[in-house]
């Protein structure tokens, strides 16, 4: 019905008049309702479900729904506000396609990994899929067995799988999406500060006098924080911000100084900066010669490719993380390379851009907040990338202080909280301990009741790994869990896709929505999500936040916790574990992994009575003990005492997040330094004690190329990325009707001048192609980024454009996250 | 290595996208009928993994300046007129020409809600607030596309009604549902 605005007055006004008369109408009811016990809303708080910033959210619920969500005004984080994602996570459970049921690939109702998709009861998913993991223990032991997890994981379901994997079935082939995500942040905190996680907070934002964001697109990816920054910068007109990209995005429409440069040449830029730090005598001594030592870290390190990749040389593969002592002058000297005549030439910056950045660092009175995220992190020099801008950090001393620090921030809500703080990575125990080393091992078999040489000393397979291993055959029982690695993945055709159809290996993705991933697994399980189970997530800046089950999940979803916990009751410990083993705990034979892991005296030590009356709690029912609390506090243990305190359980509800160290209950905002961080004794002033030693170690790091460059058959660079509409792979957010019309597809970002000199226009459907792979897109020449000529943007996050066809899977040999920021390609109409 | 079986139904959400705008009739129907048999990622469209499809095209965002119902109170309502080439940086902010409180009454644009005048502790300002100052964040455009897949979402006012509110009149069934962006 078409009305103009006069009509519908007029119609509207018959309608009232029918209602004040005592007519029932019959076309409207009474316009608004106003009995209380209808209108009111049951509201609740919780953290957002997307990126890192974790902002928090109230929800209202009614009738088993929720409809409505808004930003917390009380949650110090965003304080009111929320992204265009944020405010439409009311819609993002709603889609009409959840899924409700297990769906297992089967012909003629037998399990056929070339079946199709069709609706189990549980049992019948549990049986198969129990049925196909012991399988796979007889025949090749723990190392063919394995799981890929998520920086969405709230932190008892991290911490449950990373109990089931490395406990339970004795494997370290345990990796989250994090790895692709921020693991070479982790690296770069380890290697210099031997502990990981920023040493600020986003208070630093309100007290700053500049910004520079390096390879990060705040705008978009952490929208939030942008809005304080752009508080910070246009409401103190003496702020600065300066922008490192490789091409020109929404961030630049705040920055004072805008650097688009070569990619790869960042790492010359951060020597650069170094350099001029000393060369213009604005070192700290007195900040360097007390906290801080130097290494001159090796080089050629290779890229991370499969050894027999043609791009995988150099001379020390072997060890690309070693290096070895160096004086503060021998520093001085590897930067003085990185001259700035020599550094503008290579990475096509405007020398004066260049020295208006080096001041801001320079500068004592400047004080200087560096934010990075992917352009930083998905790097074959990621963990290098890092090194570098902590030293200029350190060079300075503006770290550790409020207004000043390197930041990195994350991109998945839990990447903090679980990923990295409960160690779901192939290599790592909860609180930044490390597999191979025994008395990290020892500290864990002791908090979780095991006999001594459980947890199997080596590392395990990590996310680009466990590809390869699939598709070689070496890993065959594997389930992916709340993430959608085939549409995230790398080189998607070469080897994310033949790992998981190779008929050796069965294939178990767990998810709320169908996927790319899912399309491609022999069983898919339906899970619940965010408010439909009580659960916690930590922020980019060290905060924990809580939220209680608000709704019930539809038809049978499950959490990912329950679908963990029940998964365990199908194995005896006897079918597990070696005799050595049993011989030690002769009385767990007979018990499951589900008494070993949960039912341990310390998980289930919490009654269902605990649980904050006139909330749901699925799980809790299901299991008949606290079960999420039990987690909580037993994984708390590991961190306790050691710079990683959790506060206690039952406060995380009340509060709106706490900044871990959370010392006799008070939340650390900066860390290493006296009189805020608990762990600094008074007269120290700053110690860096993730390291014995209280230092910080400044590496010397040089530049090197990317491992994959344009050259005249596949002549331009592809980045892939984010837009701010949808998160991540979409299956959410596409999903919400109002933000798939804001962005519907992706498209190709492209100078108008390669796109004149291709003979294309603005719309035109093109071909992107590598040496792996090729993808369809449409060329955008106008809109919110604009490439410099040679390099393209593709964001990943259209499920019908498969961009990571393309990508390639080459990785930072330290951190192994995968460099999606840089390969070659050619481009041609389609 | 066979290739994933992959069922291949003719989807109305197919039909529609190949008709571009569709006109109001067709999205009031489910762009998915709820019995599509076989299991495939709506957002991938029916397409096995090793195939890539024809991209759709680029889409013009709607630009009626019809306003769109919200489908909550607290939701930012969407941008219904384009917005391509406008200035929006440090130097200009092309939408406060219009929507700017002393702008309202030429542009005759809804003003910028009052909560923009907040800093981040709450306290009103003169003008709009820095932290609101880039739009985008929470204001889109719209193009007239059809959803990928329904939306189960339910309005709360759906709710009121049909709960039997004695504020009710007997008889007096639900208002018109909510109107479709794009449908005019």
């Amino acid at each position: 019905m078409k009305l103009t605005r006069r009509e519908f007055i007029k119609h509207s006004a018959a309608a009232a008049t029918a209602v004040a008369a005592g007519i029932p109408p019959d076309a409207f009811g009474q316009n608004v309702v106003t009995d209380r016990l209808l209108t009111q809303l049951k509201w609740d708080k919780a953290p957002c479900r997307f990126c890192g910033v974790g902002c928090g959210v109230n929800v209202a619920v009614k009738d088993g729904q929720v409809v409505a969500t808004h930003g917390d005004i009380n949650a110090e984080v965003n304080r009111g506000i929320n992204c265009v994602k944020g405010y439409f996570l009311s819609k993002i459970m709603y889609g009409a396609d959840r899924l409700t049921e297990p769906l297992l690939r089967q012909t003629n109702g037998q399990y056929d990994k070339n079946g199709e998709l069709q609706p189990v009861s549980w049992e019948r998913a549990f049986d198969v899929m129990a049925e196909q993991f012991k399988k796979t223990l007889r025949d090749k032991g723990p190392s063919a067995v394995g799981m890929f997890g998520s920086g969405q994981w709230t932190i008892w379901e991290g911490y449950a799988a990373l109990k089931l994997m490395k406990a339970g079935f004795r494997t370290n082939n345990l990796d989250p999406n994090a790895r692709h995500c921020m693991a070479s942040a982790v690296a770069g905190f380890m290697r210099t500060f031997g502990m990981d996680e920023p040493m600020g907070c986003y208070d630093d934002i309100e007290q700053a006098d500049a910004f520079v964001l390096w390879g990060s697109n705040m705008a978009e990816m952490h929208p939030i924080l942008w809005t304080r920054v752009t508080d910070r910068r246009l409401s103190a007109p003496h702020v600065k911000v300066a922008v490192l990209s490789v091409f020109e995005h929404r961030c630049y429409d705040l920055a004072d100084v805008a650097l688009t440069f070569r990619p790869q040449t960042d790492l010359a830029i951060l020597n650069y900066i170094a350099h001029h730090i000393i060369r213009s005598g604005h070192v700290n001594r007195d900040f360097v010669n007390r906290h801080t030592r130097f290494m001159l870290g090796n080089t050629d390190i290779g890229y991370g490719l499969r050894p027999e990749h043609p791009l995988q040389k150099g001379k020390n593969i072997g060890d690309p993380g070693g290096g070895k002592p160096i004086t503060f002058d021998e520093y001085a000297a590897f930067v003085s390379r990185y001259d700035l005549d020599t550094v503008a030439e290579l990475s096509h910056v405007p020398r004066e851009r260049l020295e208006r950045l080096a001041q801001l660092y320079a500068d004592p009175a400047v004080k200087l907040v560096s934010f990075f995220t992917m352009g930083f992190n998905q790097h074959t020099r990621g963990t290098w990338c890092s090194n570098l801008l902590y030293n200029l950090h350190l060079l300075t001393g503006k770290i550790s202080a409020p207004g000043n620090g390197p930041f990195s921030l994350t991109g998945q809500p839990s990447a903090c909280g679980t990923a990295r703080e409960v160690g779901t990575f192939s290599h790592r125990l909860p609180a930044d301990m490390l597999v191979t080393n025994p008395e990290h091992r020892k500290s864990a078999e002791r908090i979780w009741k095991l006999p001594p040489g459980t947890i199997p000393d080596k590392p395990g397979y990590h996310a680009v790994l466990q590809n390869r291993m699939l598709k070689d055959g070496k890993l065959n029982a594997y389930w992916v869990m709340c993430n959608n690695n085939m549409q995230a993945t790398p080189n998607i055709m070469e080897e994310g896709y033949p790992g998981y159809r190779n008929p050796a290996n069965f294939i178990v993705v767990s998810d709320a929505y169908p996927t790319v991933t899912t399309l491609a697994a022999d069983l898919v399980l339906p899970t619940a999500m965010w408010v439909e189970k009580e659960g916690a997530y930590g922020n980019a800046e060290r905060r924990t936040q809580f939220w209680h089950q608000l709704v019930k999940a539809p038809g049978q979803a499950r959490s990912d916790l329950w679908q963990l916990a029940e998964f365990s009751k199908r194995f005896r410990v006897s079918e597990v574990w070696p005799k050595e083993l049993l011989d030690q705990a002769p009385a767990w034979r007979d018990k499951t992994l589900f008494d070993l892991l949960f039912r341990n005296g310390s998980v289930d030590r919490f009654p269902n009575s605990q649980i904050e009356p006139g909330y749901l709690n699925d799980e809790a029912e299901a299991f008949g003990f606290y079960i999420q609390k039990g987690l909580f506090e037993e994984y708390a243990e590991f961190g306790r005492g050691h710079g990683h305190d959790l506060a206690p359980f039952d406060m995380y509800h009340e509060a709106r997040g706490l900044r871990w160290p959370v010392v006799n209950g008070r939340e650390t905002r900066w860390r290493y330094r006296e009189g805020y961080d608990p762990y600094v004794k008074a007269g120290e002033g700053v110690r860096f004690y993730g390291h014995a030693d209280g230092k910080a170690v400044l590496y010397a790091l040089p530049y090197e190329p990317a491992a994959e460059e344009p050259d005249s058959d596949y002549p331009f660079w592809l980045c892939t990325g984010r837009v701010l509409e949808h998160w991540h792979s979409g299956s959410m957010t596409r999903r919400v009707p109002e933000l798939h019309r804001a962005v519907p597809n992706a498209v190709c970002f492209m100078h108008p001048e390669d796109a004149r000199r291709l003979g294309l226009r603005r719309g035109d459907a093109v071909e992107l192609v590598s040496r792996r792979g090729a993808m369809k897109t449409r060329v955008e020449t106008r809109g919110r980024d604009k490439p410099p000529p040679g390099l393209v943007f593709v964001p990943w996050f259209d499920a019908s454009q498969l961009i990571n066809k393309v990508t390639l899977d080459a990785t930072c040999p330290i951190s192994l996250q995968t460099d999606f920021k840089k390969c070659a390609i050619n481009i041609r109409k389609a | 290595m066979r290739a994933l079986p992959v069922m291949r139904p003719v989807s109305l959400v197919v039909l529609c996208a190949a008709l571009g705008f569709a006109p109001a009739a067709t999205l009031a129907q489910r762009p998915v009928p709820s019995d599509l048999p076989g299991h495939y990622d709506r957002m991938r469209g029916n397409v096995p993994i090793p195939e890539e499809a024809t991209p759709p095209p680029l889409t013009n965002p709607d630009n009626s300046d019809v306003r769109r119902s919200r489908a909550y109170a607290m939701q930012p309502p969407v941008v219904p007129h384009k917005i391509e080439g406008y200035q929006l940086d440090r130097n200009a902010n092309r939408c406060m020409f219009c929507h700017a409180r002393t702008r309202t009454e030429q542009s005759q644009a809804p003003m910028i809600s009052v909560t923009h005048f907040q800093d981040r502790d709450g306290n009103f300002l003169a003008e709009l607030s820095p932290r609101r100052y880039f739009c985008l964040q929470c204001h889109v455009p719209q193009a007239p596309v059809n959803p990928l897949v329904d939306s189960r979402f339910v309005d709360v006012e759906t709710m009121l009604r049909r709960s039997g509110s004695p504020s009710v009149p007997p008889g007096g069934p639900a208002p018109a549902s909510p109107r479709e962006p794009g449908q005019r």
